[in-house]
């Protein structure tokens, strides 16, 4: 069990060097989403309406939080699977380090980024005029709320990027845009197409951003339906949904490698 | 190390079918083979990192199946793919899998350099391993497989993409760790390699052994010594052939043919009179030992699939 923290932080410290060396990387992560803050808040931001009134950039801040929490799961399968493809998890295999260690320490480093990444953001969007209006300790607990997905996507990224090869990894942007497009995060779901509308209400990002918007007291918060009343709740239970499925799966799929 | 009758099937092929193999500790094992031959899978299995369908195996003592923890703190593998870490300094990186190890940072940071000693890369120990030469970088990678002194080596076509200085350097580190008492296992495509390093040569196809035995035993397995007789105008080639008899073989791009022969010196009398009297002019005879390619296609009826010679 001691072996097991140790291990983590050694995998864990192996990608945050990676990070502050190549720092080219991590702007690149970010260049995204900070890009997007200027074109959505500020280019289209004027012809967007928020229903139930309200200001654009004040909605779309907990959007973009949670859609770059989303793309974090892309991160986490491309490192899964170059490491399973350079024959560096076979390494790790065939050595004596706890088998714990090695998602771990990606869990670890990955928080880190992804907070780093959240805290851009949100400097970003003070600048801009966003700014939450609940109470630091709301604000606290929204951003443990996207951590928590956060985490959730660790699991889920390490069974697809077990289950795919680096370049099928690279491709799952085409997926995860239109899947944080179809949410409350850019556009209110009230005013989607009737089927799209149901999608965006259940999707599960849906539900931590709407949380967040809450907890921030951020406009764009409610909604008719059962998913948008009850955000809050989702926003626990979806992630741990999450992690109770693709947990699992990981260590059965960790464990195939060697069928 | 000791292996007997495994079985290994992927889908419906069978990539291992009745495998025995037996390392005597303190020596090199190279295992030979096509590509498909079982290799890989032998090696991962050996390694534990793949479940067996039959057979039994242990290394350094342990069941790989039963003790594979056990198995684990005495091997290390080095793959065909190189896992050295590129941002991190060489030095970084021995001291990661010495953690990974479970050696303390200070025992890990003495035996880092250690090693960067022994591997000939305390100059490059603070330079981060994408600036390694392709040489140094399995240097490196050789090196992070010694942290913990392993007493069986597995290493997958380690020279594999190496220019022949380099493979010279990994070849020499190689012959460093066994004299001082590692069991190796190594496969290869290259012949010459196993040549240069084993002391018994395994050589399988289709998931079994084909033939083993030290790389002089196999050689000699061929009918021992060919004689080689190198002209100076193609059209000679027929009557050359004609004079070593009816397994002569022709090279044309060479202008040579070859032969084997039972008989040293007496095939060489005959040979130089009978083209003598034909009126051939040779520009080369020569005896020699078969290389292990002859030996490799005479045993599995095709050649080593990769062509690449030092």
């Amino acid at each position: 069990m001691r072996y097991a923290v140790v291990d983590s932080w050694v995998v864990a410290k192996r990608d945050l060097i990676h990070w502050v060396r190549e720092p080219v990387r991590v702007f690149a992560n970010l260049a995204y989403p900070v890009i997007s803050v200027l074109i959505f808040g500020l280019v289209f931001g004027s012809a967007m309406n928020v229903f139930g009134g309200g200001d654009y950039i004040e909605f779309l801040m907990p959007g973009m939080f949670g859609q770059t929490i989303a793309f974090g799961v892309a991160t986490t399968m491309m490192t899964v699977s170059m490491d399973a493809d350079r024959g560096v998890t076979d390494r790790f295999r065939a050595s004596p380090m706890s088998q714990t260690g090695v998602v771990a320490g990606r869990s670890i480093a990955d928080l880190v980024n992804s907070s780093l990444e959240l805290l851009v953001l949100t400097l970003c969007g003070l600048v801009i005029g966003w700014s939450f209006h609940d109470g630091l300790l709301n604000a606290l607990l929204a951003f443990a709320l996207f951590l928590w997905l956060r985490f959730a996507l660790v699991w889920m990224g390490v069974y697809l990027g077990l289950l795919v090869k680096p370049e099928a990894a690279q491709a799952s942007w085409m997926f995860l845009f239109p899947l944080t497009m179809f949410a409350n995060t850019f556009v209110s779901p009230e005013l989607m197409p009737g089927w799209l509308r149901v999608v965006a209400e259940w999707n599960p990002l849906s539900s931590t951003v709407a949380a967040a918007r809450e907890l921030f007291g951020n406009p764009g918060v409610g909604g008719d339906s059962w998913a948008a009343q009850n955000s809050l709740l989702l926003a626990v239970l979806w992630p741990a949904v999450f992690v109770a499925i693709f947990w699992p799966l990981s260590v059965l799929k960790y464990r195939d490698l060697s069928r | 190390m000791h292996a007997e009758g495994l079985r290994k099937r992927f889908d419906r092929n069978w990539a291992l079918d009745g495998f025995d193999l037996s390392v005597p500790a303190g020596t090199v094992c190279g295992l030979l083979g096509p590509n498909g031959a079982g290799k890989t899978t032998a090696v991962r299995i050996l390694a534990t990192l793949l479940r067996l369908d039959g057979g039994r195996a242990e290394v350094a003592g342990h069941d790989v199946v039963r003790e594979a923890p056990a198995v684990r703190r005495q091997v290390a593998l080095n793959g065909q793919q190189s896992t050295v870490d590129d941002v991190l300094t060489g030095k970084e990186n021995l001291i990661m899998w010495g953690r990974l190890y479970h050696l303390s940072q200070r025992q890990a940071a003495a035996r880092a350099d250690e090693l960067l000693e022994q591997f000939g890369l305390t100059d490059a120990a603070g330079k981060r391993a994408k600036h390694y030469s392709g040489g140094m970088r399995r240097r490196l990678d050789l090196a992070s497989s010694f942290v913990m002194r392993p007493s069986v080596l597995f290493l997958d076509e380690p020279t594999t993409g190496l220019d022949p200085r380099n493979r010279g350097e990994v070849w020499r580190e190689v012959k460093r760790v066994v004299a001082e008492g590692t069991t190796v296992l190594l496969t290869t495509q290259y012949l010459d390699e196993a040549d240069q390093l084993a002391d018994q040569i395994v050589v399988m196809d289709t998931g079994r052994v084909a033939a083993q035995g030290t790389p002089e035993g196999l050689k000699s397995q061929l009918g021992g010594d060919r004689i080689e007789v190198v002209v100076r105008d193609a059209g000679e080639l027929p009557v050359v052939a004609d004079v070593l008899g009816p397994h002569a073989e022709v090279d044309p791009d060479a202008f040579r043919v070859s032969a084997a022969v039972a008989d040293r010196v007496a095939a060489l009398t005959r040979v130089t009179s009978a083209l003598a009297a034909k009126g051939v002019e040779a520009e080369d005879i020569a005896l020699r030992r078969p290389t292990l390619d002859e030996v490799f296609l005479a045993i599995t009826g095709h050649r080593a699939t990769s062509e690449v010679r030092a």
